[in-house]
């Protein structure tokens, strides 16, 4: 009987250690996205969101990120289209042409899996050396070279996902009605619709938040990039760099603009998570 | 009618071939563009020399990694002791005692968790981390520091991997078969004995892949980890030293290298030794995964 009361009781320790755990992890979020919060909620203003940065804005004077606002977005919606278009058929030509079972498949996926390891800085690294390979200044061009090779591995990965949870059923039997396989792709990206669109966020969302790649590869500008070829301001670049200014006004802008960061990405969470739910009530 | 619906078939296999070939190719040029980088500095300089000396004064000639691999490991390390604990015990909670409410409400929350950039954690690190240490963690031991040292990067790094491990060890631990843990309970065991006894054994080799996984994911992280670290290009003694890992390295002196070219040299040499351990541990993880997984359908 004791050593059953013994063993009850360390049941009831290791599930108290268990729920410390789960609380743990989940207030890490809180904590987190609490901190920015409130850090940077009282340095946030239109100012802040609608102008560029004026003389002096790095001393504490007018301005605002929309340089770095804008800059982020052109980056992560040219690199996750360029993605997208590249990654989305080289996972239907994975599962649909060459099949699930071929050896070239398997092997892909697994240097995929490497890839998606790879961490953003090597990417950096690799793309500053192109770059200097081309005579390419660091420019929004660079940038969006090293973001979209960042995220190609994050779209074959997910639509790789996707493509197994369709019924071999409907393969077989659009196949059976004599159609190609490009014909049967295009059946098979209709069923996924709403999944797509979730690889797409993910890979924006990387994009958006990605620091060390476009550090080595961008640059950084006050001004809106005109042409391609032309240094950009990013959003993550600017909280690290208003962050590291031993001026108060400034690092209150670094919060500031790490609470505009956080929204957007709270934005793409909330976008993925219905669509994720769109696509499981399809099924 | 069907000849060209053929060569549109044809034309898109081709096309898409294409596509993966080059994408694919990324390997080959990281790893070769990288290896042509470094051959200056292996020329200077041999790699165990390189690899093993403690003083890095570029300016000098001398070019020693001994620091920033002792800062990497570091940080690394203090993340794994603070997240292997910590994931086991939730992973193991929400597949086995949790219900599916709270299963559904905390697992969109942990994916929340890997959807904030790096920076975010970098800046939470510099406001909530860093003072927490230098005002309370570190007086507790007598010591006065700043706070900006390896402990808060391996705190910050913890939490970054956390939705990483712990999703692949929820995976893991739902694969375990049903069967398993009812012959346990019948006999009469515990939970928490099947747990430890049967299920945990089972899922070990899962759990080593979801480790193996993490601890590239650390190693390879760089600014929030170059935010709250310090970067002090000394090997670190103590948690609360600061360090300098092999990222912040790279990150901290691009602009600046440029004058002298062996320098350029010793940072692609730290972007390959990255890659090199990073892409031998993403193998190895993943092979054991993907025999996991296949062991799971035969």
């Amino acid at each position: 009987m004791d050593n059953t009361k013994r063993r009850l009781l360390s049941e009831k320790i290791a599930k108290g250690f268990m729920h410390l755990s789960g609380i743990t992890v989940t207030a890490s979020l809180f904590f987190i996205v609490g901190t920015i919060l409130y850090k940077g909620l009282p340095y946030l203003n239109w100012e802040m969101v609608s102008q560029l940065p004026k003389g002096g804005f790095y001393i504490g004077k007018e301005g605002g990120i929309l340089n770095a606002i804008l800059g982020s977005l052109y980056l992560a919606g040219v690199a996750t289209a360029l993605s997208a278009f590249i990654g989305i058929p080289i996972s239907l030509y994975l599962n649909i042409y060459l099949g699930t079972n071929s050896r070239v498949t398997q092997f892909s996926k697994l240097l995929f899996d490497v890839l998606y390891g790879v961490p953003s800085i090597v990417y950096g690294a690799v793309g500053f050396g192109i770059m200097v390979y081309f005579g390419i200044r660091a420019s929004l061009l660079g940038g969006i070279i090293t973001v979209t090779l960042l995220t190609i591995p994050i779209v074959v990965r997910t639509v790789d996902e996707l493509i197994k949870t369709i019924p071999e059923d409907l393969k077989n039997v659009t196949l059976s009605l004599g159609t190609t396989r490009w014909e049967l792709a295009k059946v098979m990206l209709r069923s996924i619709r709403a999944g797509l669109l979730t690889a797409i966020l993910l890979a924006f969302g990387r994009a958006i938040g990605d620091v060390a790649g476009v550090l080595l590869t961008t640059g950084f500008s006050d001004n809106l990039p005109k042409y391609i070829d032309e240094p950009a301001a990013t959003l993550p670049l600017a909280i690290f760099f208003q962050l590291s200014s031993p001026i108060p006004e400034v690092q209150g802008r670094a919060y500031a603009s790490a609470l505009v960061l956080t929204i957007i990405i709270l934005i793409i969470v909330v976008c993925t998570h219905i669509l994720q739910s769109k696509q499981k009530n399809r099924r | 009618m069907l000849n060209t619906r053929l060569v549109k078939d044809t034309l898109v296999k081709r096309s898409t071939l294409l596509l993966l070939l080059i994408s694919l190719s990324v390997v080959l040029i990281i790893a070769v563009g990288l290896t042509v980088k470094s051959i200056p500095l292996f020329e200077y300089s041999n790699v165990f020399q390189l690899l093993t000396d403690k003083v890095w004064a570029p300016m000098k000639g001398s070019f020693g990694f001994l620091p920033f691999i002792a800062g990497t490991l570091a940080v690394t390390l203090i993340s794994l002791a603070i997240a292997i604990p910590l994931c086991i015990l939730t992973a193991v909670y929400l597949t086995e005692y949790a219900s599916d409410a709270l299963k559904n409400m905390m697992l969109p929350l942990v994916n929340v968790l890997a959807a904030i950039p790096p920076v975010l954690y970098g800046v939470w690190g510099v406001l909530f981390i860093v003072p927490l240490i230098q005002l309370y963690i570190a007086p507790i031991f007598g010591v006065v520091t700043s706070g900006y040292s390896v402990l808060a990067g391996g705190i910050v790094l913890a939490v970054m991997i956390f939705p990483i491990m712990i999703s692949i060890m929820v995976e893991v631990l739902q694969t375990i078969p049903y069967e398993l843990k009812a012959a346990s309970l019948s006999l009469g065991a515990t939970k928490w004995d099947t747990i430890k006894h049967v299920i945990l054994k089972k899922a070990k080799p899962g759990i080593i892949a979801a480790i193996v996984l993490s601890t590239s994911r650390a190693f390879g992280e760089t600014i929030a980890v170059l935010m709250v670290c310090g970067n002090v290009p000394k090997v670190p003694t103590s948690i609360f030293d600061a360090g300098y890992p092999i990222p912040a390295l790279i990150a901290n002196n691009f602009g600046e290298m440029m004058s002298i070219p062996l320098y350029e040299s010793a940072l692609m040499f730290s972007a390959l030794l990255l890659f090199v351990i990073i892409f031998v541990f993403n193998l190895i993880s993943r092979l054991i995964l993907r025999r996991l997984e296949g062991g799971l359908d035969g």
